[in-house]
C-alpha cells in the first residue's frame, strides 16, 4: 500500500502519523510546496473535546502539543469602554509553527517520508491520494467533487502581536468610518494572534483598499493601541482577505480523498478550522483501519461520520460570520446584553449552557433584565409597552378575529372581539373563503364568497380571482373592530399574504407606494386604540422577486414611525409558492435584525419549544416577547385531548 | 410508534405471487402498513396496481405509497387511482406523494420535469380540496395524505395540504432534523395538532451483498450517495432494533422497513427481529 499525502499542514501530517501507526507496512509520503519552516497564520485554537480526541489517537503528539499550550478559560469583550468577562470556556492554543514542528518530528520518528518544495501538478501515482493541500487545493481541482466556494463575512486580516492576552478577547473600536473589531488570543508565552475585521463598506470608507501591507498594519496598530498596550503587530503576508466558505458535494473520487480545508472551511470567528482538519484525519484513519484498507468503503464511512458534524459547524460558522458583518447594529445594546448576544451568536451556547459554565455571567444578565440583584432568567423578566406591564416574556396568547365577513379565512371563524391578551385584527384578502384548517390550508370552499386583493391573481391552485377591495369599507371595519376590542395588545395583520400584507409586496401590488393603504389603516387604528399596538409582518417574502429582509426592515421602521409599538415577526406566505426555510427557531434571526436594525420591539415565534430558547432570545435582545409552541406533554395529553387553547384557537 | 413493511416491488426477482403472499403475511403479522415505492424506468411494479391487489389480499393493514411521484401522472387520473385503491381497501390508503428525483422517469412518462413542484401542489389541492369530486369519483374522503421531500417548499406543501410527512430514510438523527422542520412548517401554516411523521429504512438479513448491490443499483442516479445508502442497509436484528429505537425516540409515528432482498424468509426474519 502506497499513500501520497499532498500538503504538510496539520491535517496531512497528522494523517501520516496515524496511518504509520496503524500499519508499518504502508509507505506514506507527504509532499509540500513550501519549506518545512514556512508557515502562514500564527496560532491555532483547540477545544477540550478535540484535545481528548488527539490524546486517544496518538498520546505522544498529544503530550508534546499540550506541553507548549496556552490555556485559558475566559472570554473578554471590550465594548464602549467596558470590559466584560465570561469564564468557563476552556480554550487552548498553540503556535501553528510549533504544532507543525511537533507533527513533522513525529512523522520522521515513524518513518514517514517528508518532501518539501514539491509542486504537485498532476495526481501522484499511489494506491491512496490524500488532498490535504488546503482551501485552494490543487489536487481537488484535478477532480470533480462538486466544489462550491463563496465569500462570507467581512474583510479580515491576520496579524501576530507580542502582547500576550490572558483571555480570548473581542475588542470593538468605533471610528468615523464605522465599527472595527478584533479577535485576539494568546498561543504561547510570548505571542498572540490578532485578527482585525470590518465590513467591506467600512474597509473602503477607511481607504484600506488603497493601503499596502505596512500601511494597513500601522493603521490597525494605531486603531487598537489600547488593546495592544503599546505593543507591535507583526505581519506574515498579512493582507486583507475575504473568507472563502468551501463545501464539496462529495469528499472522495476514485482513490482520492479530501481532508481538512480542501474538503470544507469554517469561518475563523468560531476558531474551528484546524480542529476540524485534525478530527478528519482521526476519522479517516479509523475508517481505513475498520475497513482493512477497502478504500471505497472507508471513504463512505469517513464521509458519513464527518459530513453531518462538519455541516453543523459550517452553519454555526456562517451565522457567526454574518453576525460580525452586521455588528454595528448591536452597538446600542447594553454591554452585558451585547456580550451575551456575542457569546450566543452561533446557537451553540444558550442561556442554560452558559449558566453551567459561568453562573456569575448569567446572574448579572438576569439581574440587569430583572432589575433586581437576584432575578429569574430573562423570559421571566417584566416588560412594559405603552404603559402596559407584562410580568414575563412568554405568556401572551394569540387570538385572531376577522374584521368583516368577507375577510374570514373560513366560514367557521365567526367575527368576535373578546378580550384575549394579544388580539389580531385580520382580513384574509385573497386567502379568504377556504375550507377549515383541520383539512388543509388555502383549499377554496366550493360555495365560497367573493375575495378581494390588490392583485388579480388567485392565491393558490383553484383559488378565486380577487376583486378590488373597497378600501374605505375595509378601513372602517378595522377601526370599528379596534374600538370594540378588549385585549392587552391589539395587532394588525400585515403578514402571510392576507389583505394588508398583500399591499406591501411587489409580488401582489403593482402600485409604487405600497405602504399607502396599510399606513392609512395603521394611523386610523392608532387613533382608535390607546393601548399597545402590534403589527404582524412578513419581514421577507422568501421569493426572488419579493420583499427581501432589508425591505422588511425598512417597512418595520416605517410602521414604527406611524405608531406601531411592536413588530410580530413572520416570514413568507405572501405567495403560496415561496421558498421558506423551516427549522427550529426559524424566525429568530429575522427578529434579531428587525429589533436591532429598525430599532423597534419585536415578538417572535417560529417553533420555539423550550424556555431556554426564550431565555436566550430575550437575554440576547433578539426579541422582547416570544410565542412558545408548547406541544402537550404526556401528562397533559392524558388530561386533555387538545392543546388548542395554548396555541390560540384560530391562528388565521 | 407503528411499524410497517415494504413490499419488494422494486427488488430483483420479486414476482406478483410473492408480492401478494408478502402482503397477506404482513397483514397477519405485527405490521401496521404495507408500502410501495414508485419508479418508471426500472424492473418494478406500478404502485397503485400493487396496492389494488394488496387491498384484496389484506383486511387490516394500511396501504401506503412511500412515496408515489405525483407529477408523473395527470391530476385527475392520480386522484382516480388513489380513490380507487382507497375504495377497494375499505378506506385504508395512505397516499405519500413527492416530486421525484429522476429525469428519466419523466422522459419515459412523456411529462415535463420542469414545473413538477407546482404540479404536485395543484394535485394535492385537487385531491384534498375535493375539486371536481362530484364528477371524478370514487370518493376521496378520508385518504390520508403524506408529502415527502427535503426542500422548504416540500415542507410547506406538506403543512398546507397533507396529514403528515414522509421522510426518505437515513440515520435517526437525519429523521429528527427533518421532523423538526416538518413541525415548524405545520405551526407556521397554522394547522391544528401535529403532522403524522413517517420514516423508512432498508434491511437485508440473508444475502446482504445482494441487498447492498440492489441499493447501489437502485440509487445509481444519486452518484456517490448510493454508497451511503447501501452503507445504511440494516443487516442484523441488532441493527434493526437500534434503528427502531432511534426512530421512536426521534418522534416517528410510523416506520416502514423496506426489503432489499426478495425472498419471503426476509419478512419472517424481520418479524423475528422485531419480536
Amino acid at each position: 500500500m502506497k499513500v501520497e499525502i499532498v500538503g504538510a499542514g496539520p491535517a496531512g501530517l497528522y494523517l501520516a502519523i496515524l496511518l504509520r501507526k496503524l500499519d508499518r507496512g504502508v509507505d506514506v509520503r507527504v509532499l509540500e510546496r513550501n519549506a518545512p519552516d514556512a508557515t502562514f497564520g500564527f496560532g491555532v485554537v483547540f477545544s477540550e473535546e478535540t484535545l481528548g480526541a488527539l490524546r486517544d489517537a496518538d498520546p505522544e503528539t498529544h503530550l508534546a502539543i499540550t506541553d507548549t499550550f496556552a490555556r485559558w478559560d475566559r472570554i473578554d469583550i471590550r465594548f464602549r469602554g467596558r470590559e466584560l468577562s465570561s469564564r468557563g470556556h476552556s480554550f487552548s492554543a498553540i503556535a501553528r509553527r510549533r504544532l507543525l514542528e511537533i507533527l513533522q518530528q513525529r512523522c520522521r520518528d515513524l518513518g514517514v517520508a517528508l518532501e518539501f518544495g514539491v509542486e504537485v501538478e498532476q495526481l501522484p501515482e499511489a494506491d491512496l491520494v490524500v488532498a490535504a493541500d488546503g482551501a485552494n487545493s490543487v489536487v481537488r481541482r484535478l477532480g470533480d467533487f462538486g466544489t462550491r466556494v463563496r465569500a462570507e463575512g467581512s474583510k479580515y486580516v491576520w496579524f501576530g502581536t507580542d502582547h500576550v492576552f490572558d483571555a480570548f478577547t473581542f475588542a470593538f473600536r468605533e471610528t468615523e468610518y464605522g465599527l472595527f473589531n478584533a479577535h485576539a488570543y494568546p498561543y504561547d508565552e510570548r505571542m498572540s494572534t490578532f485578527i482585525v475585521e470590518c465590513p467591506e463598506s467600512v474597509w473602503r470608507a477607511a481607504g484600506l483598499d488603497e493601503l499596502d501591507e505596512q500601511e494597513s498594519l500601522a493603521f490597525c496598530e494605531q486603531l487598537f493601541a489600547n488593546e495592544l498596550r503599546g505593543r507591535e503587530l507583526f505581519s506574515n503576508r498579512s493582507l486583507w482577505l475575504d473568507f472563502p466558505k468551501i463545501t464539496n458535494q462529495v469528499w472522495h473520487q476514485g482513490n482520492v480523498v479530501l481532508l481538512g480545508d480542501s474538503a470544507h472551511t469554517a469561518h475563523f470567528s468560531i476558531g474551528s478550522g484546524t480542529k476540524l482538519a485534525m478530527e478528519d484525519s482521526i476519522a479517516l484513519a479509523a475508517a481505513l483501519a475498520r475497513r482493512r484498507w477497502d478504500l471505497s468503503a472507508a471513504f463512505v464511512d469517513y464521509e458519513l461520520e464527518r459530513g453531518p458534524y462538519v455541516e453543523r459547524t459550517q452553519d454555526a460558522a456562517s451565522d457567526s460570520a454574518a453576525y460580525f458583518g452586521r455588528i454595528a447594529s448591536y452597538s446600542r445594546l447594553e454591554p452585558i446584553q451585547f456580550a451575551f448576544n456575542l457569546i450566543t451568536r452561533s446557537g451553540r451556547i444558550t442561556h442554560a449552557t452558559l449558566g453551567v459554565r459561568d453562573p456569575q455571567f448569567t446572574r448579572a444578565l438576569d439581574a440587569w433584565l430583572g432589575g433586581r440583584e437576584v432575578s429569574p432568567p430573562p423570559a421571566f423578566s417584566p416588560f412594559e409597552l405603552r404603559g402596559t406591564r407584562f410580568e414575563n416574556r412568554f405568556e401572551l396568547v394569540e387570538s385572531s378575529v376577522a374584521v368583516s365577513p368577507e375577510g374570514r379565512v373560513s366560514a367557521e371563524d365567526a367575527p368576535r372581539a373578546d378580550g384575549k391578551l394579544l388580539l389580531r385584527l385580520t382580513h384574509a384578502g385573497r386567502r379568504a373563503a377556504t375550507q377549515p384548517r383541520s383539512r388543509g390550508v388555502d383549499l377554496p370552499l366550493a360555495d365560497g364568497w367573493a375575495v378581494v386583493a390588490p392583485t388579480k391573481r388567485p392565491y393558490g391552485p383553484f383559488g378565486a380571482i380577487p376583486g378590488d377591495p373597497d378600501e374605505d369599507a375595509v378601513l372602517g371595519a378595522f377601526v370599528a373592530a379596534a374600538r370594540d376590542a378588549r385585549a392587552e395588545v391589539l395587532e394588525l395583520d400585515m403578514a402571510h399574504g392576507y389583505l394588508l400584507g398583500s399591499y406591501l409586496s411587489p409580488l401582489t401590488n403593482d402600485e409604487s407606494d405600497r405602504l399607502r393603504f396599510p399606513l392609512r389603516v395603521l394611523e386610523a387604528v392608532r387613533a382608535a386604540w390607546a393601548g399597545p399596538l402590534a403589527v404582524r409582518l412578513s419581514v421577507t417574502d422568501w421569493h426572488p422577486r419579493g420583499n427581501t429582509v432589508e425591505d422588511g426592515i425598512a417597512i418595520a421602521r416605517e410602521l414604527a414611525a406611524h405608531g406601531c409599538d411592536l413588530i410580530h415577526v413572520e416570514a413568507g406566505q405572501t405567495v403560496h409558492d415561496d421558498r421558506p426555510e423551516y427549522r427550529r427557531g426559524f424566525l429568530t434571526a429575522l427578529s434579531d435584525r428587525v429589533r436591532n436594525e429598525a430599532r423597534v420591539p419585536t415578538i417572535v415565534g417560529g417553533y420555539l419549544t423550550t424556555l431556554d430558547e426564550a431565555n436566550t432570545i430575550v437575554g440576547a435582545g433578539r426579541a422582547d416577547l416570544v410565542l412558545l409552541d408548547l406541544p402537550p406533554t404526556e401528562i397533559e395529553r392524558s388530561i386533555s385531548p387538545s392543546n388548542t387553547v395554548l396555541l390560540g384557537e384560530v391562528r388565521a | 410508534m407503528n411499524i410497517g413493511v415494504g413490499l419488494p416491488t422494486t427488488v430483483p426477482g420479486a414476482t406478483g405471487e410473492l408480492l401478494l403472499d408478502w402482503a397477506r403475511r404482513a397483514d397477519a403479522g405485527p405490521f401496521s402498513s404495507v408500502a410501495v415505492l414508485d419508479r418508471v424506468v426500472y424492473d418494478s411494479f406500478e404502485p397503485f396496481a400493487v396496492l389494488g391487489a394488496a387491498a384484496a389480499a389484506t383486511s387490516r393493514v394500511r396501504l401506503a405509497t412511500m412515496i408515489a411521484i405525483g407529477p408523473l401522472r395527470s391530476t385527475a387520473l392520480l386522484a382516480k387511482q388513489a380513490a380507487s385503491v382507497h375504495g377497494l381497501s375499505g378506506g385504508r390508503l395512505t397516499l405519500g406523494l413527492a416530486v421525484g428525483a429522476r429525469t428519466e422517469d419523466f422522459e419515459a412518462a412523456g411529462v415535463d420535469h420542469k414545473g413538477r413542484g407546482k404540479r404536485l401542489g395543484e394535485q394535492l389541492a385537487y385531491i384534498r380540496g375535493n375539486v371536481d369530486g362530484d364528477r371524478v369519483g370514487p370518493s376521496r374522503d378520508g385518504i390520508e395524505i403524506l408529502v415527502g421531500g427535503l426542500s422548504g417548499q416540500a415542507y410547506a406543501r406538506m403543512a398546507r395540504y397533507a396529514d403528515g410527512y414522509a421522510h426518505n430514510g437515513g440515520p435517526p438523527r437525519a429523521f429528527a432534523s427533518a421532523a423538526g422542520r416538518a413541525l415548524a412548517a405545520w405551526g407556521d401554516l397554522g394547522r391544528p395538532g401535529q403532522p403524522k411523521l413517517w420514516g423508512q429504512g432498508y434491511f437485508a438479513f440473508g444475502d446482504q451483498a445482494r441487498g447492498d448491490a440492489y441499493l447501489r443499483d437502485y440509487y445509481a442516479f444519486t452518484g456517490p450517495f448510493a454508497e451511503k445508502i447501501a452503507a445504511g442497509n440494516l443487516t442484523s436484528p441488532r441493527a434493526v432494533k437500534d434503528y427502531v429505537r432511534g426512530y421512536e425516540e426521534a418522534g416517528c409515528d410510523e416506520l416502514v422497513l423496506f426489503p432489499t432482498v426478495s425472498g419471503i424468509d426476509e419478512l419472517e426474519r424481520l418479524q423475528e427481529a422485531l419480536a
